[in-house]
């Protein structure tokens, strides 16, 4: 059997925080992820959901490698991406890149596009101009931008444009996997369409797999293919697009949804139909975490297991 | 028939680039009845902020009113002398900003700054002003106001701090509560609290509102009429339900088949999102046509 394309085991990232106190009194451990553990699979996009807070970037962070993890292992094709025996950062950048949600904030203000896309092809060694001039114009056309663009800068440009070049310059090392962090939310109602669009085609075209992190329910039932609900750094349900958005079992993935406000639904005025089928806990059990209340980021979470429902549908139950 | 609350009628906007005066708003007209909730939408720069300052009398330089006029209860905004406008403003008039912690005072605490709203406009004492400053955010369902009133906006979460800006706006129990992207900047859960508590205390106290936003399911949950803008002009207008059934200018469809719709992809599979580019050939004649439904009701339905 095949590695999977990218396999996140058991996660965990911890943060000490120094208490102000004399000789290190007061230290504490604030427990941003614990335990994820997910596989991504190559022309797959699986979301990442949850509020801020809840650990969903601290987990990108560390499969792009900015981010060591306390615990627990990622592998990349079966070999790891931390630790001992890791690929260094320019390997690592062939094969994970990241579209970031502001491309204004993430884009040289001094340096033409042109610029920005040549210089990740020149620290992997190529060093030919025409090639660079091709392949940019390649991947300039691939997200929709003429070729005498390249020589512009990025305050010349609308904001979807900007995104266009932050999605270019992130695809241009041909990486397999793209982690999208919020890819449109900064972005206009309007604009927000032409982004999604480009992004499932380019999915389709190049074969990648993305990795998307976003709080916007509505983009996520568009684009993923699988979905994990994460609070206070575990996945509390994780399952297919179609199961979590027609039967979400953990009460926070139903209040989450719940909260997204949909116009066709207020059209009909009062409440939206409950359209969630309820789903049947083996006897006696519960979910972890009452929802509703805030949770305590520095004691580690208490004992708990993903208890599969459904065919590939998970959902954290407390141990009792 | 009532007299509407707000009346804005054909109010141009611009502004001065040396001689010229490049046109920001064209001519805008919608009136607001007394306890109605009325919702502008819009892409950045349509021009719905720059409507709400101008309700607000705060346009600062280069931007001027160069026509049309803004009635409040009859009476027209845009003559009023300084003074007469700084009564008003906080008091039958408020507003909610987009970004809490750039709105407060970092300095002072947030009891204070509510308190400074009944010493301002009701010319309470600083003591009795304080404690309706608690009671205020007791109002907004701020937990342990009593403690609550005592810290600095850096304090609190930004949850709560949008519940102290709109402790602060109702404090006076204003005719006309302006929200200018209130919950853009909050969380999805947190959003959804915030809206439900704006919502729930202008209809116990009557308060109109008009709010502004760029997301269509905020609008939609919140408000009873509509209106679209592009480029500076409103382009359609109606009631919300009839506006999300039917649109009927090609802006206001472009913008709501950009959407991804929640459920759409379990009952139709994954359908490809309109592009409002592909679908309007020339944006520049978008604004040649307005569709402004006319008023059936009258105020807040029962």
């Amino acid at each position: 059997m095949t590695a999977p394309l990218l396999q996140v085991d058991n996660l965990h990232v911890h943060f000490p925080i120094s208490g102000g106190g004399l000789l290190g009194a007061g230290r504490r451990t604030l427990y941003a992820v614990n335990g994820i553990s997910f596989e991504l699979a190559k022309g797959e996009c699986l979301s990442i959901v949850g509020e801020s807070g809840c650990g969903k970037s601290t987990t990108a962070l560390s499969i792009l490698g900015l981010q060591a993890p306390s615990e627990g292992a990622i592998r990349y094709r079966g070999l790891p991406l931390s630790g001992p025996g890791a690929p260094g950062r320019m390997q690592r950048a062939r094969a994970v890149q990241m579209v970031f949600q502001d491309p204004y904030a993430s884009l040289n203000p001094r340096q033409s596009v042109k610029t920005s896309l040549a210089a990740p092809l020149r620290l992997h060694g190529i060093t030919a101009k025409s090639e660079i001039s091709d392949r940019i114009e390649v991947m300039l056309a691939n997200v929709g931008l003429t070729p005498e663009q390249a020589s512009r800068y990025p305050h010349e440009f609308s904001g979807g444009q900007r995104q266009r070049i932050g999605i270019a310059r992130a695809l241009i090392l041909e990486p397999e996997i793209v982690v999208l962090d919020e890819p449109v939310s900064a972005l206009d109602v309007s604009i927000r369409a032409q982004i999604i669009n480009l992004l499932l085609d380019l999915q389709e075209k190049l074969g990648l797999s993305y990795l998307m992190i976003s709080h916007d329910l509505s983009v996520v039932e568009h684009m993923s293919n699988r979905v994990l609900v994460m609070f206070a750094g575990q996945v509390v349900e994780e399952g297919p697009w179609q199961q979590i958005f027609t039967s979400p079992a953990h009460p926070y993935t139903r209040r989450l949804i719940a909260a997204i406000p949909d116009p066709y639904a207020a059209m009909n005025r009062g409440e939206r139909p409950e359209r969630f089928t309820d789903v049947a806990l083996p006897a006696g059990r519960d979910f972890l975490f009452e929802v509703g209340t805030a949770p305590d980021v520095f004691a580690a979470p208490a004992p708990s297991e993903l208890i599969e429902i459904a065919v590939d549908h998970r959902v954290r139950l407390a141990l009792t | 028939m009532t007299a509407p609350l707000l009346d804005i009628r054909d109010l141009i906007l611009g502004v001065a680039l040396g001689r010229s005066v490049r046109p920001l708003l064209k001519g805008i007209s919608f009136q607001i009845m007394p306890g109605e909730a009325y919702g502008l939408v819009g892409e950045s720069g349509s021009g719905k902020s720059l409507t709400s300052l101008a309700v607000m009398g705060l346009l600062k330089k280069p931007l001027a009113v160069s026509g049309g006029e803004i009635l409040f209860k009859g009476k027209n905004l845009l003559a009023l002398p300084q003074r007469e406008m700084r009564n008003l403003r906080g008091n039958r008039i408020a507003m909610i900003f987009q970004e809490p912690m750039t709105a407060l005072n970092p300095l002072s605490t947030i009891g204070r700054q509510i308190a400074e709203m009944f010493v301002l406009h009701q010319g309470k004492g600083w003591d009795e002003a304080g404690k309706l400053a608690v009671e205020a955010l007791a109002n907004v369902r701020v937990p342990n106001p009593d403690r609550r009133a005592r810290n600095y906006p850096h304090q609190m979460s930004g949850g709560l701090r949008q519940r102290v800006m709109i402790a602060m706006a109702l404090a006076c129990n204003p005719d006309l509560l302006i929200a200018d992207e209130p919950t853009t900047a909050l969380d999805v859960t947190v959003q959804a609290e915030v809206l439900r508590l704006i919502k729930e205390l202008c209809s116990e106290r009557g308060t109109a509102v008009l709010f502004i936003s760029h997301d269509l399911g905020v609008i939609a949950s919140t408000c009873q009429r509509v209106g679209v803008m592009y480029a500076g002009c409103l382009v359609e207008e109606n009631e919300t339900q009839a506006l999300f059934a039917d649109p009927k200018h090609e802006y206001t469809r472009g913008l709501l088949g950009a959407l991804p719709r929640l459920g759409s992809r379990s009952l139709h599979g994954r359908q490809r999102l309109v592009d409002i580019d592909s679908i309007i050939a020339d944006r520049s004649k978008l604004t040649e046509t307005r569709f402004i439904a006319p008023r059936g009701t009258e105020g807040r339905q029962p």
